[in-house]
């Protein structure tokens, strides 16, 4: 019999720390996946987050660097600079990305730096407890927003990608979800995309992928699930955005 | 060897630069902030030159990450301020500290708190030397006092640096950032680096995969860790202490000052000379390792040290834990733009005697 289906070289033979129905483990192996299939293992240098995924290169078989808290796009900026010939992406969350990290992200896109960033939008803070993230939906209850994010009080659902998108140096922007098989086929094809779009020198590559947070939503994996199709994705439209 | 003999007329902002640069530094990240910026503006012009990387980052948090992506990646890099701009950069000198990295930081001190001013000052020593972040850390800062010292001691920094995998500061003033003075450049012999940086992110191509970075999660990990640094900070404690020393012999008054506040003390010393006046000077070179062994040859028991600076008796609490003895060690400082001249300094040493 054909063995058609293992774990990629890029992806180390550990158990991850993720709460159960959580998207980050996906993500990782999309990832994976797909240095694997562009045979670039050897090449890659991946700036971590501070967040969840802050020991993602406990996970993956490739050069890493952690980065303080927002500044993964600084410090992908100088590793991309110093070794051209090397892919450097960044794996930031929302928070990471689009809160604490904001004028670095906006910098780095602005520069057009050859970098590809794989962004994690699950509308919460999760390795601090589920406080509000820069992404939570209005009405949306978290730690630091027990009535629901009221936009009087905390403004609204920061649409960074579309913001990116505007920046000339931007090449290709990209929003997926993780909601459903389909979805995560499509996932792993933009994020291919992103990083052919670096061995190509054609400049700032992003996907965002809405991600399910069951601890913080306070739902089962499988209304998780649900909760990005009817809800998350209505705010955040999944498709091609530049 | 006649073309290294050449004077060139330069200020210290740029003979840092320069020093920098003739180290191997390839990679600089800097945001534009008085009274150092002819140093970017210099890096801007000659790092092309040279085949480096010159970026003007979009805040000093920007820039100090990527001195930490550039290390990390093997480059030799640097970042420059002034006191504020070094305030911000504080988080990510951390980090450099946890990841073990090479990096050199120049501090181009102004007046504070807060905006402060943007005249000379030395108010930032205990930032420098105290580890200015989080965590027990320490950098490696040297002080230059002439523009010639901060080329050469911006060589040394990046020397200090790739050895001990720590960053270096370079801890000047407004006044000599920006002076002009002429500088000899001199030959790298006794600075190559030849440090094997198997740690650098290059791409795992036949090797295990390298990771940097300072988090270490599972419970003893980063006691142990924390332990090591400080088995590596006394190493460079027993080896790196640096100073000069002037007059110490026959010395009844010792001034103890650094940077520009050494070259006003040095003329004080001078003049007490001639009036008959015994006096010596200490000039810690590194303000960390703090040099004690400068204080360890004290003439006599009744020999008093001044200690000068353009802060408020912060090098004061180095020279206090050194000597030890209260009624040994007086006190001249002014900060916020005052410098203390070569008259208050002859005053206050005849008040004393």
């Amino acid at each position: 019999m054909n063995k058609i289906y293992s774990r990629p070289k890029a992806l180390k033979d550990v158990s991850t720390h993720y709460c159960p129905g959580c998207g980050h483990g996906i993500a990782h192996r999309l990832i994976a996946e797909v240095v694997d299939e562009l045979g670039i293992r050897e090449q890659v240098i991946a700036v971590a987050p501070v967040g969840c995924a802050v020991i993602a290169y406990d996970y993956w078989a490739f050069d890493c660097s952690e980065a303080a808290h927002g500044r993964a796009l600084a410090v992908a900026t100088a590793i991309k600079r110093v070794r051209p010939e090397t892919i450097v992406f960044t794996y930031q969350g929302d928070g990471d990305l689009a809160a604490i990290g904001t004028n670095e992200t906006i910098h780095a896109a602005n520069r057009g730096e050859n970098l590809t960033v794989i962004f994690i939008n699950n509308a919460v803070y999760g390795m601090t407890g589920g406080q509000m993230a820069p992404t939570t939906l209005l009405g949306q209850k978290t730690a630091t927003t027990p009535l629901g994010r009221d936009a009087q009080l905390q403004g609204y659902p920061l649409k960074i990608s579309e913001l990116l998108a505007q920046l000339p140096g931007v090449k290709y922007v990209q929003r997926t979800s993780l909601q459903s098989a389909q979805d995560i086929l499509k996932t792993k094809q933009a994020i291919k995309e992103a990083f052919k779009n670096q061995m190509n020198n054609a400049g700032f590559s992003l996907v965002e992928i809405l991600s399910p947070c069951p601890t913080y939503w306070g739902l089962s994996p499988l209304k998780s699930l649900e909760w990005i199709k009817d809800v998350l994705s209505k705010e955040f439209p999944l498709g091609r955005i530049k | 060897m006649k073309e290294l003999r050449r004077k060139i007329l330069i200020t210290g902002n740029e003979a840092i630069a320069e020093g920098a640069l003739d180290a191997g530094c390839r990679f600089y990240a800097g945001y534009p902030i008085t009274p150092q910026n002819e140093l970017p503006a210099y890096m801007s012009r000659r790092m092309p030159q040279v085949g480096g990387i010159f970026i003007q980052a979009e805040s000093e948090l920007a820039a100090i990450n990527m001195v930490f992506g550039a290390s990390a990646a093997g480059a030799l890099a640097m970042t420059s301020s002034s006191s504020p701009g070094i305030s911000l950069k504080q988080e990510g000198i951390s980090y450099i500290a946890g990841a073990r990295l090479p990096a050199v930081i120049v501090n181009i001190m102004r007046g504070g708190p807060g905006l402060g001013n943007i005249w000379p000052a030395q108010s930032d020593y205990f930032q420098a030397t105290k580890s200015g972040g989080h965590g027990d850390y320490h950098c490696l800062v040297l002080a230059p006092s002439t523009v010639q010292e901060a080329y050469e001691l911006a060589k040394l920094a990046f020397y200090l640096a790739e050895k001990y995998r720590n960053p270096a500061m370079l801890l000047a003033d407004g006044m000599l950032g920006q002076m002009m003075e002429p500088l000899v450049k001199t030959s790298n012999k006794e600075y190559k680096l030849k440090f094997k940086k198997d740690w650098a992110l290059t791409g795992c191509k036949g090797r295990a995969p390298n990771i940097v970075k300072s988090f270490y999660m599972r419970e003893g990990d980063l006691e142990r860790f924390n332990l090591t640094l400080q088995k590596h900070y006394q190493l460079i404690q027993a080896k790196e202490e640096r100073y000069e020393g002037l007059f110490l012999k026959d010395a009844q008054i010792i001034l103890v000052a650094y940077g520009t506040m050494a070259r006003i003390s040095k003329v004080a010393l001078h003049t007490l000379r001639k009036k008959g006046i015994k006096a010596g000077l200490i000039r810690p070179i590194t303000l960390w390792p703090f040099p004690k062994k400068a204080f360890v040859a004290k003439p006599s028991s009744k020999a008093r040290y001044l200690v000068v600076e353009m802060s408020y008796g912060q090098m004061l609490e180095d020279v206090l834990l050194t000597v030890r003895d209260k009624e040994q060690v007086e006190f001249l400082g002014r900060a916020g733009g005052g410098v203390p001249s070569e008259e208050e300094i002859i005053k206050k040493v005849k008040k004393i005697l």
